[in-house]
């Protein structure tokens, strides 16, 4: 198949392209989620991106915060932005830095105002967004402006035998054209850490990749009441086959097809050098992961499932491919590409990665995925500690 | 092309996938070699499930289940050739 150069896209301020045209209303904390949803609800074209955090926390924990919430707003799927928080000053960091992208912006507290006046207020800015952004159009813009984020759930043995696989398939093909690739789930590279390692294309980020999951497995050691059955692999995935870790991580890693990563990202940590795959530390938890990538930037996720994970994001489309035929019959309105038919040999991954590109470039052009026609938003925050 | 009810990632493997609904007990399978697109066949002893995997010989307590040509865990239960192979008979090295 010869690979279309180009997709429909939003054109952004700062040269990026988004493959939606959002507008968000984010609470900064907790306690601020019924204001933001009020506003949405009042304003039709915008979305609130509620979630169960943002107070008292510190340090690191506070850090990836800020960063998972700017790297939200600074999203090319996002046209506009309102932040509402309980206090101004986390506000305004948050305003400011997203801000430096060109795209609107603004920020409210609520404290000294009460719900009703602030939900009035920045329910007059959010219909002034709304409105602005409707009138967004679509350009074409080139497949390097893509920036693919990939993560699996409800794994099973088909998983790596054929979903995971079309996937790499992809990634081999796309990255020539200079797209944004990344991978990332740290724990569930557990057993595969060493050939994922000689993976980096520099030593500094094979090392970088080495102590990234070492911290995590130790974390995980420390934690660790059992042998984590029923958590790595879940219930689902011992369902479906897999056995062990090291099973799960190898099939894991076919995502990645024969590419190397570049470089190592913090959680939600934007990608800075250049064109190519990236490997970021992550939690193996679908919404978290898929929340993370989000906000280091990325645009459009593959999401290969064996029993039928079901998630999606608020502003970064979701879409799902299985190769598990009872999966592709049983649950076929959350499954986009179904490649099942590589386990009969009727198909095989070339085809099945050319069938995934072009639902991929389908999606990126507007078509709805499964997740986002069902409704799902899962927006979930990666939390490291306790809060002070 | 025959049917193919087991597919092997890598011609090291001890383990292969069954890709059926299930296979029965004393099933002859057809088994499919990715690596190098080789035939081989298994007779089964359990029935298995689609997903789940066979054991493609004798594996006795202490042995190295090799998937995908890796070390993915140990058997802590002897296995017959043709045996469902699962977390009644293999554990993780690792956790």
């Amino acid at each position: 198949m010869e690979i279309p150069k180009s997709f429909l896209g939003y054109k952004r301020e700062n040269g990026r392209a988004g493959t939606r045209n959002h507008v968000i209303i984010l609470p900064v904390d907790d306690i601020s989620n019924a204001c933001a949803e009020a506003v949405a609800n009042n304003i039709k074209g915008t979305i609130a991106l509620p979630h169960s955090y943002g107070r008292l926390q510190f340090g690191a924990d506070l850090e990836l915060h800020f960063r998972t919430m700017i790297g939200t707003g600074k999203n090319p799927n996002v046209a506009a932005v309102i932040v509402i928080g309980i206090e101004p000053k986390w506000t305004k960091r948050i305003v400011d830095a997203i801000a430096k992208t060109g795209k609107p912006v603004e920020g409210f507290s609520i404290e000294g105002v009460g719900d009703i006046d602030t939900i009035a207020k920045v329910s007059k800015k959010a219909q002034e967004l709304s409105m602005w952004a409707s009138e967004k159009q679509r350009e074409e813009c080139p497949m390097s402006d893509l920036w693919i984020s990939v993560k699996c759930g409800e794994s099973d043995t088909t998983s790596g035998l054929a979903s995971n696989p079309t996937v790499g398939n992809l990634m081999d093909k796309l990255e020539p054209l200079g797209v944004h690739l990344c991978f990332g789930e740290t724990s569930e590279l557990t057993g595969a850490e060493n050939v994922c390692a000689k993976r980096g294309k520099t030593p500094e980020a094979q090392k970088k990749f080495m102590k990234t999951w070492s911290d995590y497995n130790d974390f995980i050691l420390k934690e660790a009441t059992d042998d984590l059955s029923e958590s790595q692999p879940t219930a689902g995935n011992i369902a479906g086959g897999l056995t062990t870790i090291e099973e799960k991580a190898f099939g894991n890693f076919q995502k990645i097809g024969s590419r190397q990563f570049i470089d190592v990202l913090e959680p939600a940590e934007e990608p800075t050098k250049g064109k190519g795959l990236y490997f970021m530390d992550t939690s193996s938890a679908a919404a978290e992961c898929v929340t993370l990538q989000a906000a280091g930037g990325f645009n459009i996720h593959l999401f290969p499932t064996g029993q039928g994970n079901i998630i999606g994001n608020p502003i970064e489309p979701v879409i799902k491919l299985t190769a598990n035929p009872l999966t592709a019959k049983t649950m076929s309105e959350h499954i986009d590409v179904d490649v099942s038919k590589i386990l009969s040999r009727q198909m095989n991954l070339d085809r099945a990665g050319d069938e995934l590109i072009k639902s991929t470039i389908r999606v990126a052009n507007g078509r709805l995925t499964c997740a986002e026609a069902l409704g799902h938003k899962e927006f979930v925050m990666t939390k490291l500690y306790r809060s002070a | 092309m025959s049917s193919t009810e087991v597919i092997i990632h890598d011609e090291k493997d001890n383990v292969g996938v069954v890709v059926i609904e299930k296979i029965t007990p004393n099933q002859d399978c057809n088994c499919w070699i990715m690596e190098n697109d080789k035939s081989a066949k298994i007779q089964s002893i359990s029935e298995i499930p689609l997903g789940h995997k066979i054991a493609m010989t004798d594996l006795k307590e202490g042995d190295t289940i090799l998937k995908y040509g890796h070390d993915i865990g140990k058997v802590v239960k002897n296995i017959k050739k043709g045996e469902h192979v699962h977390v009644h008979n293999v554990k993780t090295k690792k956790w």
